[in-house]
C-alpha cells in the first residue's frame, strides 16, 4: 500500500468535515471503549496478566533468534515449509513465486494487516490473480478500494447506508438495508470463493515454537474457510510473534480479545500446523509460513523496541481522541491510531511520516490500556525529538521552539510576557468570554473558539492567594 | 547473496548484541519450551460444568444433556426438525457406530458447499470460556466447523477441562503429536463489521449445538 501519510493534515481536515465518517466513528468509539472495560472489571487478573505478558514479550525478544529457529523447525517437522523475507518487496516475491507454481487464479485472504504492510493485494492484482478479501470489513472496502481504517474493524468508517450502497453496485438489486441481510449477501457471495480458491492466505497472530503452529483469532469464520478450503495456505507475519508454548500463546489471548472487542475470547481460535495428513479428508495440500522482518530487526535494536510487544489489538486507537476525531485513514497507511505513529515512521522513514508522532496531545490513555504496556507517548516523544536532531522538524517550527528555549531559560522575561498576554488576551475576548479569530493563530481559532483568560497569570494567582492563606 | 534467514537473525543477534546462545544457554529455553512456564489463570470456583453450559450460552449456544451416547440421534433429531432443516448430514466417523435415523441421507465425509447440518465429536470442553476443542482427523473434519449452517458438536462432559491450559496438557498427552488443526469454537459465527451491531452467521455455522454426554 503506497504510504501518504506526508499528507495527513489535509485528509484530518477533511475528515473532520466528512459527515459519513463522523457518523459511524460516532457509533464506534463508545462501543470499544465500554465493552473493554466490562470484561476488564470482570477479571481480577487483568492487571497482572498485563505485566506477565510484557515480561514474557521483552523474553521473546530478548531470545528471538533461538525461538524463530525452533518453530521454524517444528515446522518443517510437520511437513510444511518456512520462508524468510528481508522486507516487503521479498515478501512479495515470495508468494507470488509460490502462486505461479501452483497455477493459482483465485487467491481468498483473511484479515492479514502484515499483508497490507507488504502490500500484497496489489501485487496479487498486478499479477492477474483474482483476490478476494473473506473478512466481512475487509470485503465492503475491497468492493469500495479502500485501505482498512482500523487494524481490527477495517470498515469501522462505513455507515450501514455506504454498505448497502457498494452490495447494490456489486451484487445488484434489491437494495439491503438490513444489517442481517447485508451480512447474508456477503455470506452468499463468499461461498463459492471459498470453494474455489488455489491459495488461502491468512495472519499469523502468534507462532508457537513449541509445536510449529500458527495461531489465528476470528469471530467470523472466514480465516478458516479460507485456510481449510484452499489447495494451499500461506501465512503472513511479523518475525516478532512467535512465542515459546501454547500456554504462553494463552498468556496473550486472555488480553487480546478483552482489549480488542471487548470479549472474553473470539469465537474462533484456531491452530495450523503443516498441511493436510494422510488419512485426512480436508485441509491444504501445501502450507507455508512467511516470516516477514520489514524493519523489526532494526527497531529490535533500538529505543523503539517495546513497539515489538505490541499484539495489534486495536485498543490504543480506540482510546485515542485524535483517532475518534479523524478516523483511520487520515493516517495515510496500514496502521493508524496511536500504534500507527510509532509504526509508520519507524517502518516507512522518519521523513515520509513527519506529522504522526505530532499528531498527538500526549494524554496517555493509550498507554493505559494497551495490554502489553507499551509506553506509546513516550515513544512519540522521543521520535519527535529524532526528527528535531534529523533536521526533519520543519523550519517555522524549529525557530519557535529556538524562541521557546530562549524564554523558557530566562524565568524574568517569561512572566513579563505572559503577563502582558494575559491581559492583551482577556481585552480582546472581554466581553464573549472567547476569542473567535486571533491573528498569528488561526491553525488553533479555525476549528474552535480560545477561551480569553481572566487576565491575571497563573502565577500571580498562585501568589496573591499564597499570600492570603 | 547471504541468504534472507541469516540476514534476520544476524540482524536480530546484533540488536541482542551477542552471537548465537551456546549450548547451555540454548538447552535453558529448549526446557522452557518443554516444561511450559505456568502462568497466572483466571481464578473460579464455579462448577466446571455449569460454567461451560453458562459461558456458551451467554455467546448464543445451546446445549442439551442426555444421559448416554445412545440418545444422540434423538437430539439431533430435535434440533433438526426444530429448525426445518432437511433429514441430511455430515457425521464425524467418530460417531459411526450410532444409530442413526433410517430416513436420513448420512455421509461421512468432509462437509460439503451444500451442506446444512454437520454432527461433530469435541476432544474437549473449556469451562474458562465456554469453548469446545475439535481436532481435525478423518473423525472430525475440520469442514464440519465452518461450512454447514448448523453445527451440533457432541462433548462428553467429564471431558470439560478448567483452562485452555489443562487443554494443552491433555493435547501432549495424546499419542500423534499436534493435529494438523485445532479449532477452539466458544459459539456460532458472528460479526460486527456492520456498525458494530452483532449479527450471527457472518461465514461459519449461525447455530452451534452442544449435546453433553454425561
Ligand atoms: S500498541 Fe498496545 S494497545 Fe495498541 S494495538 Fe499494540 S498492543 Fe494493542
Amino acid at each position: 500500500m503506497d504510504i501518504r501519510s506526508h499528507e495527513f493534515q489535509p485528509r484530518a481536515v477533511a475528515a473532520l468535515r466528512d459527515t459519513s465518517l463522523q457518523q459511524a466513528l460516532d457509533k464506534a468509539r463508545d462501543g470499544f471503549v465500554a465493552k473493554r472495560a466490562v470484561q476488564v472489571a470482570e477479571l481480577s487478573e487483568f492487571e497482572a496478566l498485563r505485566e506477565a505478558a510484557k515480561t514474557l514479550k521483552d523474553h521473546v525478544l530478548d531470545h528471538l533468534d533461538h525461538y524463530l529457529e525452533r518453530y521454524e523447525a517444528a515446522v518443517v517437522a510437520a511437513g510444511g515449509h518456512v520462508h524468510w523475507a528481508r522486507d516487503d518487496a521479498e515478501a512479495r516475491r515470495i508468494i507470488l513465486d509460490i502462486c505461479r507454481r501452483v497455477d493459482a487464479r483465485t487467491v481468498t485472504k483473511g484479515k492479514s494487516m502484515v499483508s497490507e504492510e507488504i502490500g500484497l493485494n496489489t501485487a496479487l492484482i498486478d499479477a492477474g490473480l483474482t483476490l478476494v478479501e473473506t473478512d466481512l470489513g475487509e470485503y465492503i472496502i475491497q468492493l469500495a478500494g479502500e485501505a482498512p481504517s482500523h487494524i481490527i474493524a477495517p470498515a469501522v468508517h462505513k455507515t450501514r447506508e455506504q454498505v448497502s450502497d457498494l452490495f447494490e453496485q456489486a451484487h445488484g438489486g434489491p437494495r439491503l438495508t438490513e444489517i442481517a441481510d447485508l451480512v447474508d449477501a456477503a455470506r452468499l457471495a463468499l461461498r463459492e470463493r471459498y470453494f474455489q480458491a488455489d491459495v488461502g492466505i491468512t495472519g499469523g497472530n502468534f507462532l508457537i515454537a513449541e509445536t510449529g503452529s500458527s495461531l489465528i483469532v476470528t469471530n467470523e469464520g472466514n480465516g478458516d474457510l479460507t485456510q481449510t478450503l484452499a489447495r494451499v495456505h500461506i501465512v503472513t507475519a511479523g518475525i516478532e510473534r512467535v512465542v515459546p508454548t501454547l500456554d504462553d500463546a494463552t498468556l496473550f489471548l486472555r488480553l487480546l480479545a478483552r482489549s480488542a472487542t471487548g470479549q472474553e475470547t473470539e469465537t474462533y481460535t484456531t491452530l495450523s500446523t503443516g498441511p493436510k495428513r494422510a488419512a485426512d479428508l480436508d485441509g491444504p495440500e501445501e502450507y507455508h509460513v512467511i516470516l516477514v522482518d520489514n524493519g523489526r530487526s532494526r527497531m529490535l535494536a533500538g529505543p523503539f523496541r517495546e513497539m515489538l510487544r505490541c499484539i495489534r489489538c486495536g485498543a490504543c486507537m480506540n482510546h485515542c481522541p485524535v483517532y475518534g476525531a479523524i478516523g483511520g485513514h487520515a493516517y495515510g497507511w496500514v496502521y493508524p491510531g496511536p500504534m500507527g505513529s510509532v509504526l509508520t515512521p519507524l517502518i516507512k522513514g522518519l521523513n515520509a511520516a513527519y506529522d504522526l508522532p505530532n499528531a498527538c496531545t500526549l494524554n496517555g490513555r493509550c498507554a493505559s490500556v494497551c495490554p502489553v504496556k507499551i509506553p506509546l507517548p513516550d515513544l512519540l516523544r522521543r521520535l519527535r525529538h529524532e526528527q528535531f536532531k534529523q533536521s526533519i522538524t520543519p523550519r517555522r517550527k524549529r525557530r519557535a521552539l529556538a524562541v521557546w528555549h530562549l524564554l523558557a531559560t530566562r524565568p524574568k522575561l517569561y512572566h513579563a510576557l505572559e503577563r502582558l498576554a494575559a491581559r492583551a488576551l482577556a481585552a480582546i475576548g472581554a466581553r464573549a468570554g472567547r476569542i473567535r479569530r486571533l491573528p498569528g493563530a488561526r491553525g488553533w481559532t479555525d476549528g474552535r473558539d480560545l477561551p480569553a483568560p481572566s487576565g491575571r497569570t497563573f502565577l500571580e494567582r498562585w501568589q496573591a492567594e499564597r499570600g492570603q492563606s | 547473496m547471504s541468504s534472507a534467514r541469516e540476514d534476520i537473525l544476524d540482524a536480530v543477534r546484533r540488536a541482542a548484541g551477542r552471537e548465537p546462545l551456546d549450548s547451555p544457554a540454548s538447552a535453558a529455553l529448549d526446557a522452557r519450551i518443554i516444561t511450559p512456564v505456568r502462568h497466572l489463570r483466571p481464578a473460579f470456583d464455579e462448577d466446571l460444568t455449569v460454567r461451560f453450559i453458562r459461558k456458551l450460552e451467554s455467546r448464543s449456544g445451546t446445549v442439551a444433556r442426555v444421559a448416554d451416547r445412545a440418545q444422540i440421534p434423538a437430539v439431533v433429531e430435535t434440533f433438526r426438525s426444530a429448525h426445518g432443516l432437511a433429514p441430511r448430514a455430515a457425521v464425524g466417523a467418530g460417531l459411526k457406530d450410532l444409530d442413526w435415523p433410517a430416513d436420513w441421507t448420512i455421509h461421512y465425509n468432509r462437509a460439503g458447499i451444500e451442506e446444512t447440518l454437520s454432527v461433530t465429536p469435541a476432544f474437549a470442553g473449556i469451562a474458562e470460556t465456554g469453548t469446545l476443542m475439535l481436532l481435525a482427523s478423518p473423525d472430525s473434519p475440520t469442514t464440519h466447523n465452518f461450512v454447514p449452517d448448523n453445527q451440533v458438536v457432541v462433548l462428553e462432559t467429564a471431558r470439560i477441562l478448567r483452562h485452555f491450559e489443562d487443554a494443552w496438557a491433555a493435547l501432549r498427552e495424546r499419542t500423534g503429536g499436534m493435529p494438523r488443526a485445532v479449532n477452539l469454537v466458544s459459539g456460532p459465527s458472528r460479526t460486527a463489521d456492520i456498525e458494530q451491531t452483532i449479527q450471527l452467521g457472518a461465514h461459519g455455522p449461525r447455530r452451534l449445538h452442544v449435546v453433553l454426554v454425561d
